[in-house]
């Protein structure tokens, strides 16, 4: 039992199944953030932890009170929505007393909150202002104080940031996270920017097409993805997927690729034992940063694989340089550090740091290894 | 690369007007395009000239020929007359009790339609139900029933309601006729108003009305201008309904200019005529004057921006 349960939930409109059997507990002062592409049923998900949506089944569980049947405004939460939804015909007072005033909190006290809040989000000057007069960023900081008024439970965010431009984003994801460090008020928080996810979660569950894919640290997921979509979604650049097969060296597993110009690479995986899936095909996933130029490799992994392949494209980018090769017969981006001379055209080695690499079945999906 | 392009566009724009203006010292299509538009000024406002100018003349200047001239002797007689003591109908009242029957008619009937409208757009958008759509369908179909296919069904409905002849049936005729006006243009206006405020609001605490006075209505300044300038026009100005179902002392303004037109037995009293038929005229030119600029933005509004 946590904080807030989630307990064999489902959700239908009409016929139409938009999330399937759905289990999620989150532990108090967690910050979980439910990241997959558009139409997944995130938004659905956290609606129906507001109230906005009722459940079809199961039930939900916040502070060991089920909530089937309890009305949004008694349901001790507060939500930030994309747009912000900040009332236009009220002030920016007006907008932030209005829910201690439907809940009946005397005029003092609502003063008090007010400023206490304007001052916690730096919005003091603001408060006469209408919502028309402000900025993106004042916008949602306005959002952000109503919410804060009520001291929830469970504080809901729905892409709060995805109407920013890409520099206020990032400082506003760095208030998100100060501001939870701050108050320590569990969160559940919806986007489809995995960077987002990464960056501010404890926890992340990864859903697509109405199922919860894989919960897990960020770093859990990152390094290991429960199947192939988790692994391609996850990560910027998104991780090298290309196909393989299983072929045994000195007893132990590797994965057999071909090279373009015809040759092919064996390379062990780590630390594993025989499987007896010789032969067996397999898409393998490699991030960028476990394929490097020889001495940027990792130098604690003990299971680092040169080989040589020829460059197609590099992409500079500041401190790296993208580079990108042919692997399996698909496009394989490289990370390597912007010194290293790297010119399209030549063949050059490759790093590849076989401690971080994955394996799944091209068919299922699912991961093997 | 900016810099060249801004120059072409201000040498170009630049050019036409310099020779124009410089070679003739009078830029010649801008006259010929005022003087048409004062045209069709003249032409468009030469009847309310000339119910001006004749409702404050004595009868004998009209009679005389000279309906365009300024009057000889200025008299606000005639107005005085249509107002109270002209002979309309049966009666020598004037106007004045049927103005007052058409206000007491108006202003319940846009107040009431407008806010039943709002509450039905409300309803129709924000807490859609099963059969919305349907229920939004029939009240626009009822917009378009031509009013002679009502007249008889709506007269034994008044009859039964006991309200048949009076300005409360006229009242009742009118906000049924303007209902699905109202819904129309209030739904579509809160249609582009996001669902995230009311899930907000729900948030909040705000029940059902609440949600609606506190957020839905003040943000609806627009719309409601539309509709009242709208509903107050088509209900002020409306005979058919006002002729069929009123009596004599429920009947509208529109009703009575016609009898006062048409009552009088010895000389037609054109000075006084033209003064009452200027007196049905104010209110709506009143309404226009005062909310009209409101009028365009509202229409707007609701395509336009979200
Ligand atoms: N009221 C509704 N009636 C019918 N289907 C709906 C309704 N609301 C959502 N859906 C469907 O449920 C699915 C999940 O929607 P949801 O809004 O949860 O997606 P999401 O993951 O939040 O996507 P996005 O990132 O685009 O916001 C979608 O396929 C959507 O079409
Ligand atoms: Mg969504």
């Amino acid at each position: 039992m946590g904080f807030l349960d989630i307990d064999r939930v489902t959700k239908s409109f009409g016929g139409l199944k938009v999330l399937h059997e759905t289990d999620i507990s989150v532990e108090e002062g967690e910050f979980l953030v439910l990241v997959g592409p558009s139409g997944c049923g995130k938004s659905t998900l956290l609606n129906m932890i507001a109230g906005l949506e009722e459940v079809s089944s199961g039930q939900i569980v916040i502070n060991g009170r089920s909530m089937n049947g309890v009305k949004p405004a008694d349901r001790n939460i507060a939500m930030v929505f994309q747009s912000y939804a900040l009332y236009p015909n009220m002030t920016v007072r007006g907008n932030i007393s209005f829910g201690m005033e439907m809940h009946g909190i005397p005029k003092k006290e609502r003063e008090k909150k007010i400023a206490e809040v304007a001052e916690l989000l730096q919005i003091s000057q603001l408060l006469d202002r209408k919502p028309g007069q402000l900025s993106g960023g004042q916008r949602q900081r306005v959002a952000m104080g109503r919410a804060l008024t009520r001291d929830p439970d469970v504080f809901l965010f729905d892409e709060p940031l995805s109407n920013l431009d890409a520099k206020l984003r990032v400082d506003m994801r760095t208030e998100i996270k100060k501001l939870h460090q701050k108050l320590g008020t569990t969160i559940v928080y919806v986007t489809h920017d995995q960077i987002e996810a990464l960056t501010l979660s404890t926890r992340i569950a990864v859903m697509y097409g109405g199922y919860v894919q894989q919960i897990g640290t960020p770093q859990e997921i990152y390094d290991n993805p429960a199947n192939l979509f988790v692994a391609g979604f996850m990560g910027s650049p998104s991780m090298n997927l290309f196909p393989a097969r299983i072929v045994s060296a000195n007893g132990a597993p590797a994965a057999e690729i071909s090279l373009s110009d015809g040759r092919s690479a064996v390379l062990p995986f780590a630390g594993r034992d025989g499987t007896g899936e010789e032969g067996r095909e397999i898409t393998l996933g490699i991030r960028p940063e476990a394929i490097t130029e020889p001495d940027g490799a990792d130098r604690k992994s003990r299971a680092v694989h040169v080989v040589d392949s020829r460059v197609e494209i590099t992409e500079p980018a500041g401190s790296d340089i993208f580079v990108v090769t042919q692997m399996g017969g698909k496009d394989v981006t490289a990370r390597f550090s912007a010194d290293v001379p790297v010119k399209p055209g030549e063949d050059f080695q490759f790093a590849i740091n076989m401690e971080k690499a994955v394996a799944f079945d091209p068919k299922t999906e699912a991961r093997i290894i | 690369m900016p810099a060249p392009t801004a120059n072409a566009v201000t040498a170009r724009t630049g050019e036409p007007s310099a020779t124009g203006a410089t070679r003739a010292g009078i830029h010649w299509p801008r006259v010929a395009l005022y003087v048409i538009l004062g045209l069709f000024c003249i032409y468009y406002l030469l009847p309310l000239y000339v119910m001006l100018v004749n409702s404050l003349k004595p009868l004998s200047e009209i009679t005389a020929g000279g309906m365009m001239a300024l009057p000889g002797e200025w008299t606000i007689a005639p107005w005085q007359s249509a107002w109270s003591t002209a002979q309309v109908g049966v009666e020598a009242t004037g106007l004045r009790p049927y103005f007052i029957n058409s206000l007491l008619m108006v202003v319940p009937a846009v107040a009431i339609t407008t806010v039943i409208g709002a509450l039905n757009g409300y309803v129709l958008t924000k807490w859609r139900f099963r059969g919305a759509t349907l229920v939004f369908g029939l009240l626009l179909f009822g917009c378009f029933i031509p009013f002679q296919m009502v007249l008889i069904p709506m007269a034994r409905m008044l009859g039964l309601m006991g309200i048949a002849g009076t300005v409360t049936g006229l009242v009742f005729v009118h906000m049924v006729y303007g209902i699905g006006f109202s819904t129309l243009y209030f739904r579509n206006y809160y249609a582009a108003f996001p669902d995230e405020l009311v899930r907000a609001a729900q948030i909040d605490g705000a029940g059902f009305f609440t949600i609606f006075w506190r957020i839905l209505l003040p943000s609806s300044g627009p719309i409601a201008v539309v509709c009242i300038i709208w509903l107050f026009t088509n209900i002020w100005n409306d005979f058919l309904f006002g002729a069929s179902f009123s009596d004599f002392d429920s009947q509208p303004m529109t009703v009575a200019l016609n009898n006062l037109v048409q009552s009088s037995t010895g000389v037609k009293e054109y000075n006084v005529h033209f003064a009452g038929a200027i007196m049905a005229a104010l209110p709506t030119l009143f309404v226009y004057i005062v909310a009209g600029r409101y009028f365009v933005r509202g229409l707007m509004s609701g395509s336009v921006k979200g």
